[in-house]
């Protein structure tokens, strides 16, 4: 008998190798053991459109239950693995069932990072990673209520606009002195403190919490030099990847599960892929976890690869985006390390414009602010080790088109 | 509710029904029509679910926003007929659509 393919967790890099692999003529069963009672749904949409109750739950699943049974895929819901036995080749589940695999692949993901200060244990005080946890925000959810977001990254600040836009009294407090700060340079954080400003959220800079106040309930943010009232405060700090499991099972951790350029870890039989996986990034010249769909998908789609004994896809630029109020920031690319930012536009007084990034002269990065065909362009530019002259990059007589050449 | 029929750049045809006010894209996806990734999910960032809309439809549909036109301008098998068809919400006025899927996304 053919043991099956397993994948632990079913979120959308699961998904996107379950059809890969189908697509690629997988024949052998796959089974996907995911501990959230949902099939495979799209997190993004749940900073937006689905917190602001312009979505219904079944819209944020990614295929119809059809899709997996065509693909010999058996969900195994609300269920959580608890052990990797290598030796024999076992996951162990909750229920302490044993399951053997052929292959496995390690999709577990990664969770809110929580910070260990006095109150988080405060009825009021939440974090946003899954449907339930946008479910909690949402009973809450009422104009006129204070909101103080603990964290000025993507997910504290896609969730700011959509409450302000809803008539909640917003506070974003950030540890650090701008917005962003992990995934855009500066001169896109200053224009997103200003796009808050203008909406009506307070944003404080600099800003480190000291703890949260209140009888049961909370009631106030406190930090060092400032207290801030709250009838309900959502942090949202970044994430750790979920490689507790992979660890205990002997793999390499570095940050993520130490992956090559097929995702496969050092067991021959055993890939790693998403959030939770650390791989090489050429862009970089290190390795990286990278937090993204767009990773999710390119990690799924080579590891499916690599199972099916098919070449492996050609290396895509890393993207990333973030929709705030009617604004589109689209960046592609790994900043990191860039000697030289070129801004196309007028971040101070426009409502667009773009950053590109160089190292040596060659594009590495782009920030995109409602700049379509910057962002567009760069994607191809930075694939191809393009090295753009900076004046021409400025240079809004220039079109994005002709820069491709 | 609108019948579409979506065709495969091989001629395979899929013709399914789709509630108003979900896009083109939601439709295909959950009808598991081969050919569109939407890798994104609908947020007009990937340019992944592209589709070509014969010309008599083209005025029949809601117009392209600035952003879909500039992504298109950027899509590898984009022609004067393409459309994303994430930003396509399906209405009753589009039953009868026939839109071809690229053989490739990519």
């Amino acid at each position: 008998m053919n043991d099956p393919l397993i994948i632990i967790g079913a979120g959308q890099a699961a998904d996107q190798i379950v059809a890969s692999l189908a697509q690629n003529g997988y024949k052998a069963p796959i089974v996907v053991i995911g501990e959230e009672p949902h099939p495979p749904y799209q997190r993004p949409p749940l900073s937006k459109k689905f917190l602001a109750g312009e979505m219904a739950v079944d819209r944020l699943y990614l295929k119809p239950a059809a899709f997996y049974d065509k693909a010999g895929a058996s969900l195994m819901l609300d269920r959580r693995v608890t052990n990797i036995d290598r030796a024999t080749r076992t996951v162990v589940t909750g229920t302490d069932a044993r399951l053997n695999y052929a292959t496995l692949v390690i999709a577990t993901g990664s969770r809110p990072r929580r910070i260990a200060l006095p109150g988080t244990d405060l009825d009021g005080v939440l974090y946003l990673r899954t449907i339930a946890d946008v479910q909690a925000i949402h009973s809450r959810f009422q104009p006129g209520k204070r909101l103080v977001i603990v964290g000025g990254g993507y997910i504290g600040l896609e969730l700011a606009a959509v409450a302000v836009k809803h008539g909640l009294d917003v506070t974003v407090l950030e540890q650090v002195p701008r917005l962003m700060a992990r995934g855009v340079g500066p001169v896109v954080s200053n224009f997103y403190a200003r796009l808050h400003a203008r909406h009506g959220v307070k944003v404080h800079l600099s800003t480190a919490v000291t703890g949260f106040e209140g009888a049961g309930r909370v009631e106030r943010v406190a930090c060092a030099d400032s207290h801030h009232a709250a009838d309900l405060v959502v942090i949202g700090v970044g994430a750790v990847p979920n490689v507790e499991l992979a660890a205990q099972a002997g793999l390499a951790v570095d940050d993520g599960i130490v992956v090559d350029d097929q995702c496969r870890t050092a067991d021959p039989a055993v890939y790693a892929i998403g959030d939770c996986a650390s791989q090489m990034q050429p862009l970089a010249g290190r390795r990286l976890r990278l937090e993204s769909v767009d990773n999710a998908l390119s990690q799924a789609k080579a590891a499916a690869a690599a199972i099916c004994g098919r070449p492996l896809p050609p290396p895509q630029t890393p993207w990333f985006w973030s929709d705030q109020y009617n604004v589109k920031l689209q960046m592609a690319g790994l900043s990191a390390g860039h000697d030289e930012a070129v801004v196309r536009g007028d971040p101070e007084s426009g409502t667009s414009f773009a950053v590109f990034y160089l190292r040596d002269a060659r594009l590495i990065a782009v920030d995109a602010v409602n700049r379509v065909p910057e962002f567009m362009a760069s994607r191809q530019l930075i694939a191809q080790a393009a090295r753009p002259p900076a004046d021409r990059l400025r240079n809004e007589g220039i079109a994005m088109k002709d820069i491709c050449g | 509710m609108a019948k579409i029929t979506f065709r495969e750049a091989g001629g395979s045809e899929h013709t399914i029904e789709i509630d108003n006010g979900l896009s083109l894209m939601e439709g295909a996806v959950r009808n598991m029509v081969p050919g569109i990734d939407a890798d994104c999910g609908g947020a007009c960032s990937c340019a992944t679910c592209m589709v070509y809309v014969p010309p008599e439809w083209a005025d029949r549909l809601p117009a392209k926003e600035s952003s879909e036109e500039a992504m298109l301008q950027f899509c590898p098998h984009a022609t004067a007929e393409s459309r994303l068809s994430c930003q396509i919400t399906v209405s009753d006025a589009l039953d009868g659509l026939r839109v071809t899927v690229p053989e490739s996304q990519h």
